[in-house]
């Protein structure tokens, strides 16, 4: 097709008469457009003579361009004429030319000032929804749950079992081996800087106090937000588009005794449980790097982790566990029946989900460590 | 005007999925400029052959030529440049939901055609007035849009590159008698206007009653019977006979089809 002239024209007087050849069609549409905008700049034109009788084929591509000429032309107050159009091609062209093609303006667009403040207004704002639709998600559950206390054949065993096996058994390799490795790098970090003092052995008594209080359970529930929070917000979401969770309701059942309760429950069993693992896997690996790399035998890394720790250190950890579940598990159920129509939706509350439910773990994790220290644990 | 030219000739295709046998020796022609309404049981595996035939499911053995090309040793660039000349109009619309509905019938033309914005926005809004929407559903969302407002954008994209052969897939099922009415009409003026070819796997006797030129028939994992509606209303076959003559055919179509 290269070389073949799509349009020709000739100026005579203010008249311009056009050629068109070859095919007007989608493929050639980038090179007839310069062509056709060029013919319609040509000024002081009073008439248009548009000869189509020598092309070949045309689609929708050509007959707008040829339409759009024609709309220009009549706006610049010029005649134009199209003859020798195939009679199969009519329809094509009426089509293309009762559509508008246009789109009709926006309303005014708002200043970028407003625009920005806005969006703060509208972030905070949604801040304040949050937290609202936290405590209504959190108040449904415990209703909920106290509806199945009342009545304990209605609780939903089987679920709950199942979303044990998920969130609690097929996490525990990856937990044990992540606090493993967190256990190991912290006596790493411990044993290469007390060293320089000669206080080597103090850092049984920071990997103690440090795994049972803090790290333990504060990398599980982050791998917990990340791996079953996230599944949890993705689930419901789903469900909330595919409208089984209006299904649920006007079958008379409430989706958060059915959906939420099972799930939110089979976690507050699950944390506790992989923090103890998660706990049990950092000392392994901390006396594993403090013999290893540090030269701390067994025996005496033992013994010094028995006076340096109590019963209290390990309670204060495992205490926390429970509620940092419920906070992940409230957060994602809530996420996921935010979710709307669309997939972009889904993905923005699957995010929000895990972002959510971490920075509330942090926050709640220091909330204990006030309470803690001021009831002098 | 006869139809003389074959744009897909289906020939022997068997396609197994897992491992039971869906398609056992289907025999399919499209013409040119026809409609050709494809019906067949829940299950027959209507969908299977479209998917088969537009690439998405692999077959067993058999041919499949589109425009004299067989698609099975077609290399990328004869498969690239048959994609450009069919749309598809999944059942569910599958727009990008990421995308507005404008953005969605731009999308294969800044693809494959790589026009100047301007020319592309306004292809994209003349295809969405093509298809009787307004010009403004170019900036909504599709989870703003109803069923009927989805299948259509659906059905703008699909004829964004002003396609030869158009598969629709249920286009009128999940809408309500008059807007399945009026896409029938549609798909019978794009058809006039644009000269395309259309598969159309429908359900809606209707649709097969007013914008078909041809039915083809699926069972058993083969095309039981093809032609005129004439045909198929005479058709002494069980499944057709309880089909065309059941309880939810209008008995007045021989009235009709006759004029």
């Amino acid at each position: 097709m290269t070389g073949r002239k799509f349009l020709t024209g000739r100026l005579r007087g203010d008249g311009l008469a056009l050629a068109a050849a070859g095919a007007w069609t989608a493929e050639h549409a980038r090179v007839l457009e310069p062509l056709i905008d060029a013919a319609t700049r040509r000024g002081s034109v009073r008439h248009v003579a548009i000869d189509m009788a020598r092309v070949e084929r045309i689609d929708t591509y050509g007959a707008w361009l040829l339409e759009r000429a024609l709309r220009v032309w009549s706006e610049q107050g010029c005649e134009a004429r199209v003859t020798g159009l195939s009679a199969g091609y009519r329809g094509l062209f009426e089509k293309v030319h009762a559509a508008a093609h246009e789109l009709t303006p926006e309303s005014s667009r708002p200043h970028s000032v407003t625009v920005t403040l806005e969006s703060v207004g509208r972030t905070m704002s949604s801040v304040g929804d949050d937290m609202f639709l936290l405590f209504q998600v959190a108040g449904s559950m415990i209703m909920a749950f106290l509806r199945v206390l009342m009545r304990p054949v209605t609780f939903r065993f089987t679920p709950t079992v199942r979303h044990l096996e998920r969130v609690a058994w097929n996490a525990v390799p990856i937990i044990v081996l992540i606090t493993l490795l967190i256990g190991a790098i912290l006596a790493q970090q411990g044993i290469f800087h007390f060293r320089q003092f000669g206080a080597d052995i103090y850092v049984v008594d920071m990997i103690g106090v440090l795994v049972l209080r803090e790290v333990g359970v504060l990398i599980v529930c982050i791998m917990v937000a990340g791996r079953s929070g996230s599944a949890y917000t993705a689930e419901l979401g789903s469900m909330k588009m595919r409208e089984e969770i209006d299904a649920l309701r006007i079958m008379g059942f409430d989706p958060v005794e059915v959906l939420v309760l099972p799930r939110i429950v089979a976690l507050m069993i699950a944390v506790p449980i992989l923090t103890f693992l998660g706990s049990m896997a950092a000392l392994y690996g901390g006396g594993l790097v403090a013999w290893l790399y540090g030269g701390i035998e067994p025996e005496i890394f033992l013994a010094r982790l028995h006076e340096s720790i109590s019963v209290k250190s390990f309670a204060v950890g495992m205490i926390k566990a429970p509620f940092m579940a419920l906070v992940i598990g409230l957060v994602a159920c809530m996420e996921g029946l935010k979710v709307e129509g669309s997939a972009e939706s889904l993905g923005a509350k699957t995010t929000d989900s895990v972002v959510k439910s971490i920075f509330l773990v942090i926050v709640l994790d220091g909330a204990f460590a006030i309470f803690f220290a001021s009831i002098g644990i | 005007m006869a139809p003389v030219e074959t744009v897909i000739r289906v020939r022997d295709l068997v396609v197994d999925l897992q491992t039971h046998r869906i398609l056992n020796g289907v025999n399919l022609d499209l013409m040119r400029g026809e409609i050709l309404g494809f019906v067949g049981a829940s299950g027959a595996g209507k969908s299977v052959l479209t998917r088969t035939i537009i690439g998405l499911l692999p077959k067993r053995h058999g041919l499949i030529e589109v425009f004299g090309v067989d698609l099975e040793k077609a290399d990328e660039k004869e498969k690239r440049a048959v994609d450009r000349r069919w749309g598809v109009l999944f059942q569910q619309g599958a727009l990008f939901s990421s995308l507005t509905a404008g953005k969605n019938v731009e999308f294969p033309i800044r693809e494959y055609l790589g026009l100047s914005d301007r020319l592309t926005r306004e292809i994209a809004i003349g295809k969405l007035e093509m298809v009787g929407l307004k010009p403004d559903v170019y900036r909504e969302h599709p989870s703003n849009l109803s069923g009927g407002m989805v299948k259509r954008v659906a059905l703008a994209r699909a004829l964004a590159l002003d396609p030869e052969i158009l598969f629709l897939d249920e286009p009128t099922s999940g809408l309500d008698p008059i807007s399945a009415g009026e896409f029938d009409q549609l798909i019978l003026t794009l058809q006039q206007t644009l000269n395309i070819s259309v598969l159309m796997v429908t359900h809606d006797l209707d649709s097969l009653h007013r914008a078909c030129d041809r039915i083809a028939v699926l069972g058993d994992g083969k095309i039981i019977e093809a032609g005129t509606m004439d045909r198929m209303l005479a058709s002494q076959h069980p499944w057709l006979k309880a089909y065309f003559h059941g309880v939810r055919a209008h008995t007045d179509w021989q009235v009709a089809v006759k004029g």
